[in-house]
């Protein structure tokens, strides 16, 4: 893990992780050793300094901290949706439900920092008068669960949580939630009805659930990565986040990196860094080859071609301008081993298998596209099939309840948009452009698997 | 009010509507398929996407709130492309098996396919195929043309309260399906064959028998419980094919029970105990088929003889509940013309002690659309969900609004609807229950009761009411108080209770002392139609359960089977046997009525005849005939009308049965005259002298009158199982048997089988009539004899 030398990292600051496959080793996530770090001590300021609720949204907004889940939604915009005066329990819900494909930066935060994550959800609930918390933690990381519910009871019997904080009379109490691995709830409203103990489906909006959350309620969610970064703020201040990225784009901001570099891993660098700077903190391109693709923010987002990428800078504006999203901070760095028409197989195939079949453009269409996609991999692909990818992920866009279907149809549009030479090269070779033996070659587990690897 | 503009026509609509109410309100069609106004907003389909001006995507029409000023289009052709791309997701993978499905004709996807689909296929790839599930006798699927709008399971969880149907798995793996392999068991699981907009659920007993189209569509009103629902009776080669809810907010809404919707297949039963369709006549102990005449014949001169011989007091006439109106009235003008009064209807009645005390034709005692109003409602002695399963659902949407509702009765059977609170009491205990309701009222109220209600309540209680369920009387009481609009409804299981006079003066005097209203949620279609008729005695005639208690010399039965339809059916039918003559009208045949009657002449039942219902609000409903007579069946009014010109009596001369039905109501009024269920005060038997077993009977759903009877796919449901002998552990316990084990019950020493029932009150049984293998057990209430086989 490296962290770029130019500023002090806030968000890793105490990972200490000498074993990635073993959490046994890991040291710095405990309740002492964050508070070594100055942790809690936003939450001690808070009631020292007697801050009202709308005195930490302030603070919030003033710091530019934009959704870290991937939508970008300014979360200081968002607590200020949550009715005050109204009598009854309000919730504040952390989303760790990390499943876009690319994405691994929460599972660290959790495993590594939990108690930032706690600290910034209790500021949140007492922003927003929330009486409850919950922590829905991905279904495949199951030990990290388990290490929050540790951390949650060191922060409890510490009095961080429970009735009357530090003394100050706010009661607040947290609980983490196992979720138990699809992606769709990820999807707030999804996640939410999962909490309820229901199949995992989106809600429509309106109404939101700053209206008619959990249970009903009042509810806020954030991602567990800007609930990390609440602390910092509450602790330096919003102007002092805000001046670690650039304008409208505040902090600093993890990268999952992953694909063909040298060091795959998570980075944390602030908003406003050139992408070219981050490729050279993973160690370059593997092998030295040649940048062919990057996807820049997880799996649902537009891929980009290497060079355009090249130009851009990891910020929202910056990407978005490229015409792709940020979102979840997950490069995907493809290198030009790569098949682009397998590469969209994949996806296709994983939004396929995780539509969750309540709306109709989605579940028949995101069917209809990895069938065609297949297809065209197979060698069995038409000449009318790019025209009819296009069409139908643009029937899916825009239609449907929640935003699986735009995520389905982005990488769909995009690659066929970039890579359309390569779909039809495939259309009429019935191959791929890229050579079999150059793509296997290009592949650590087709590599490390003829090597004799076992896994 | 919010004013709006669709496709340029400006709108003013109630707050809180959505676009697509608002588009139906000035007949604007938006095509759907998941959106339907009794259920929630899903939002699903997508089909019903439109254009609103200024956001630039399109809005689902069913989910999106009017807001003041909003412009919509809805034939625009961003809203037109959405709507036809949503449309080719929804075909590629449906079978498009038109030619064999049921729903053709009347598909929603069919009909919208037409203005929004493709005329090609782009789709090339393999299609989905789902496994078909087996959702029991009544409901057929055919999963693959599911196109997931998740209508039934929302109707399962909302209107039948509860979700027997969910949707499995993920993506285009979906499926509807009900939990590992269960059937749908609801009372009224048929309606989710209306609800859904393709062909996936279809009607099992209507599969493959005619296409919609062929079917010519009459209107009628269902013969069975007292709601009075309002149908569409199909028909082809003039036989019922199919039976379907006609809309009607005011009644049944747009809903049927499944009882009314599937028992038309015992219209066209057959065999020994099915339709009878040739008079008959015993001679020499021989059953004989002859002509009307000589059938008739006999019937007035068996009639006259026994009234000359014997005295018209040696007559007697059991009228089903379920006959019309005009049979009914011309019943009794025949018996009468006879000189007897010896008529009843009210075949499951045990306490007649009101007779001759009431103001007035007993009553629901509000608009069944009232129901729905009362803030609180407490039910007292029903069966309610399979008794009255659409009033039941009327009261499962009110409870979710917020009224309170609470149940006093004998059997903790789970309604669906969200109880505020229930007491489960011995039958014998029910009277002094509803007497601790009424004193807690009363002492709440600073009201002064009556002398008999000193014993009740704490150190004094008259009936043995436990102290758990003094308690929830007392809840009760204080929920009943605090409300704004209270009703009280009482059940069958009430009105066939041996207390079921002091039942109704608790009901009247907790009534009164709320400032409430009261009523019966009557039995059968014409509960209240009957005593509109005249069908039971004027002039101190012998009632029901006298003209079974002290048999006659002769007996005519219009529509029941007495056996199953009385409160005592082995009495019944010993005094049946005893009879010189049995003159029979029914449109059934069955081995009981071969035994003891001696003419059977075949009747028209509901769909054959005209003829007049009085639902349980005192509704007028009256209807023509879907289909000609089968066989030599004739309507019984007429057959009666005839008898009646045989026996020489005047005012027999009808041409209608809408000239017999005006002659009874004075017209044809909305309601009948004399709704009234005030009764003239009296004693209360607050007594509760039961010692032993006590016998809890419910008539179960399809068990209830001739025609359900004879529906084989009815009979097929969970709710006609056989009857077992349901006690709670405690009594199980007492009598050394375990759940399952063979029982015997009662002076014969009827073999059946116990099961073991949490529900049961103490020293209870819960065993069910209008079943062939109880009606050995003679009365309905009452204490039996139980033991280890």
């Amino acid at each position: 893990m490296a962290i770029l030398q130019a500023i002090n990292p806030t968000l890793t600051a105490g990972w200490h992780r000498p074993d990635a496959r073993d959490l046994t080793r890991d040291t710095g996530w405990r309740l002492k050793d964050y508070e070594a770090r100055d942790g809690y001590q936003a939450l001690r300021r808070l009631f020292g300094d007697k801050l009202t609720q709308d005195q930490v949204i302030a603070e919030v907004k003033a710091s530019a901290l934009r959704g870290r889940g991937g939508a970008g939604f300014p979360t200081g915009l968002k607590w200020s949706f949550m009715p005050k005066n109204c009598s009854g329990d309000k919730y504040i819900v952390c989303n760790t439900d990390e499943g876009e494909p690319g994405t691994f930066k929460d599972r660290d935060l959790i495993r590594l920092d939990p108690h930032a994550v706690i600290e910034g959800m209790i500021i949140a609930g007492f922003a927003m008068g929330a009486t409850r918390g919950y922590n829905y933690i991905h279904g495949e990381v199951f030990e990290l669960y388990q290490r929050f519910e540790e951390a949650i009871e060191e922060a409890r019997a510490a009095g961080y949580l429970g009735k009357n904080i530090l003394g100050s009379g706010f009661d607040f109490d947290l609980f983490a939630h196992q979720g138990w691995g699809a992606y769709i709830c990820g999807e707030e409203t999804a996640l939410l009805e999962s909490i309820e103990g229901k199949k995992g489906q989106p809600r429509y909006k309106p109404p939101f659930p700053a209206n008619v959350g959990l249970y009903g309620r009042p509810t806020t969610i954030n991602n567990t990565e800007s609930l990390a970064s609440i602390p910092y703020i509450l602790r330096r201040g919003g102007q002092a986040f805000l001046d670690l990225g650039k304008p409208n784009n505040g902090g600093t901001k993890l990268f999952s990196v992953s694909g063909h570099v040298n060091k795959p891993g998570n980075y944390e660098v602030p908003m406003g860094t050139p992408f070219a700077k981050l490729l050279e903190m993973c160690g370059g391109m593997r092998g030295g080859r040649k940048l062919k693709a990057v996807i820049p923010g997880g799996s649902s987002a537009p891929v980009l071609p290497g060079d355009v990428m090249m130009e851009c800078t990891l910020d929202y504006d910056s990407i978005a301008q490229a015409g792709s999203m940020l979102g979840s901070g997950a490069v995907i760095v493809m290198d030009e081993t790569v098949c682009m028409v397998k590469a969209l197989e994949r996806l296709s195939w994983f939004y396929y298998e995780e539509s969750c079949g309540q709306c109709t453009p989605c579940r028949e269409g995101t069917g209809w596209l990895y069938k065609v996609i297949h297809r065209i991999e197979h060698g069995r692909g038409r000449p009318e099939d790019l025209e009819l990818l296009d069409d139908v992920a643009k029937k899916i866009m825009g239609r449907t309840i929640c935003a699986l279907g735009d995520a389905a149809a982005l990488p769909v549009i995009s690659f066929v948009k970039h890579f359309r030479s390569e779909f039809e090269y495939h259309v009429e070779h019935k191959k791929c452009l890229v050579p079999l033996d150059v793509q296997k070659a290009g592949s650590t587990f087709h590599t490390r698997l003829m090597a004799g690897a076992t896994c | 009010m919010l004013e709006l503009e669709i496709d340029g026509k400006p709108l003013q609509v109630a707050e809180g509507s959505t676009v697509i109410e608002a588009a139906h309100a000035a007949g604007i069609t938006i095509p759907h398929f998941c959106y339907h106004k009794k259920l929630s907003i899903a939002a699903n389909c997508r089909m019903c996407l439109v254009q609103v001006e200024k956001v630039s995507k399109p809005m689902p029409a069913c989910a999106t709130p009017v807001a003041n000023g909003m412009k919509v289009f809805t034939h625009s052709e961003l809203a037109a492309k959405a709507q036809r791309d949503v449309m080719e997701f929804l075909l590629i993978n449906h079978p498009l098996d038109c030619p064999i499905c049921d729903q053709g004709g009347e598909c929603q996807l069919q009909d919208l396919a037409v203005g929004y689909g493709g005329t090609a296929a782009r789709f090339q790839e393999e299609k989905r195929v789902v496994p078909n599930k087996n959702f029991g006798p009544l409901v057929s699927s055919d999963m693959t043309r599911c196109i997931n709008c998740t209508r039934c399971v929302r109707f399962t969880q909302e209107i039948a309260g509860l979700m027997e149907l969910g949707q499995a798995f993920r993506g285009d793996r979906a499926e509807i399906m009900t939990f590992v392999e269960r059937t749908i068991d609801s009372e009224i699981s048929g309606n989710i064959i209306d609800l859904c907009p393709v062909g996936a659920l279809t009607s099992k007993p209507f599969r493959f028998a005619a296409r919609t189209w062929e079917l010519s569509r009459r209107k009628s009103v269902s013969p069975h419980d007292a709601l009075g629902s309002n149908l569409v009776v199909q028909v082809l080669h003039n036989q019922v094919k199919r039976v379907l809810p006609l809309e009607n907010e005011a009644i049944n809404e747009c809903w049927l029970s499944d009882k009314e919707r599937f028992s038309y297949e015992g219209l066209n039963s057959q065999g020994d105990d099915g339709r009878l369709v040739k008079p008959m006549v015993k001679q020499g102990g021989a059953w004989k088929e002859v002509d009307w005449n000589v059938a008739l014949d006999y019937a007035a001169h068996a009639l006259r003889d026994v009234a000359k011989n014997q005295g018209a007091d040696a007559l007697g006439a059991l009228v089903s509940p379920h006959a019309t109106l005009e049979e009914m009235a011309l019943a009794g003008k025949l018996l009468r013309g006879l000189g007897s009064d010896n008529i009843d209807f009210r075949l499951r009645q045990n306490d007649f002690s009101l007779d001759g005390q009431r103001n007035g034709t007993p009553w629901l005692g509000m608009k069944i659309a009232d129901i729905g109003a009362l803030d609180r409602v407490l039910v007292v002695g029903s069966f309610l969900r399979k008794d009255h399963p659409l009033i039941a659902q009327r009261l499962r949407q009110s409870a979710k609004k917020g009224a309170q509702i609470s149940v006093l009765h004998a059997a903790a059977d789970d309604l669906y609807i969200k109880l505020f609170a229930q007491a489960i009491a011995a039958p014998a205990q029910l009277p002094g229950l509803l007497a601790e309701v009424v004193k807690a009222v009363a002492q709440a109220r600073n009201a002064p009761l009556g002398a008999e209600f000193e014993k009740v309540g704490a150190g004094g209680t008259a009936s043995a009411v436990s102290t758990a369920n003094m308690e929830t009387a007392r809840k009760i009481a204080a929920s009943l108080v605090a409300g704004q609009n209270a009703g009280i409804l009482l059940g069958n299981f009430a009105q066939q209770h041996p207390q079921a006079a002091t039942l109704q003066r608790l009901a009247q005097q907790l009534a009164i002392l709320l400032g409430a209203k009261y009523g019966f949620i009557g039995e059968a279609a014409n509960s209240v139609g009957g005593h509109v008729a005249r069908a039971c005695p004027q002039q101190g005639g012998r009632n029901a359960a006298r003209l079974v208690a002290e048999p006659r010399k002769a007996y005519l039965v219009l529509g029941a089977e007495p056996e199953l339809d009385c409160a005592d059916g082995a009495a019944a039918l010993a005094a049946l046997k005893q009879a010189a003559s049995v003159i029979v009208l029914s449109p059934f045949k069955s081995a009981a009525a071969l035994e003891y009657a001696d003419c059977l002449l075949p009747v028209s039942p509901f769909t054959e005849t005209s003829g007049t219902f009085v639902n349980t609000e005192g509704r007028v409903q009256s209807f023509y005939a879907a289909a000609q007579p089968l066989g030599e069946t004739r309507p019984a009014w007429k057959v009666l009308r005839v008898l009646g010109n045989l026996l020489e009596q005047a005012g027999f001369d009808y041409e209608t049965s809408e000239q017999v039905r005006d002659e009874v109501l004075g017209g044809k009024p909305e309601f009948v005259a004399g709704l009234d269920n005030a009764v003239k005060a009296g004693a209360l038997d607050l007594s509760s002298s039961s010692s032993g077993i006590q016998r809890i009977a419910e008539v179960p759903i399809h068990f209830a009158d001739p025609l359900a009877r004879r529906a084989p796919s009815l009979q097929a449901t969970q709710d006609a199982a056989a009857p077992t002998v349901r006690m709670n552990a405690a009594l199980l316990a007492k009598l050394g048997i375990g759940d399952g084990q063979s029982v015997k019950v009662g002076a014969g020493g009827t073999a059946l089988i116990a099961q073991l029932d949490a529900g049961v009150p103490d020293d209870c049984v819960r065993i069910a009539a209008a079943h062939a293998s109880t009606v050995a057990l003679g009365p309905l209430s009452g204490c039996l004899q139980v033991e280890r086989a």
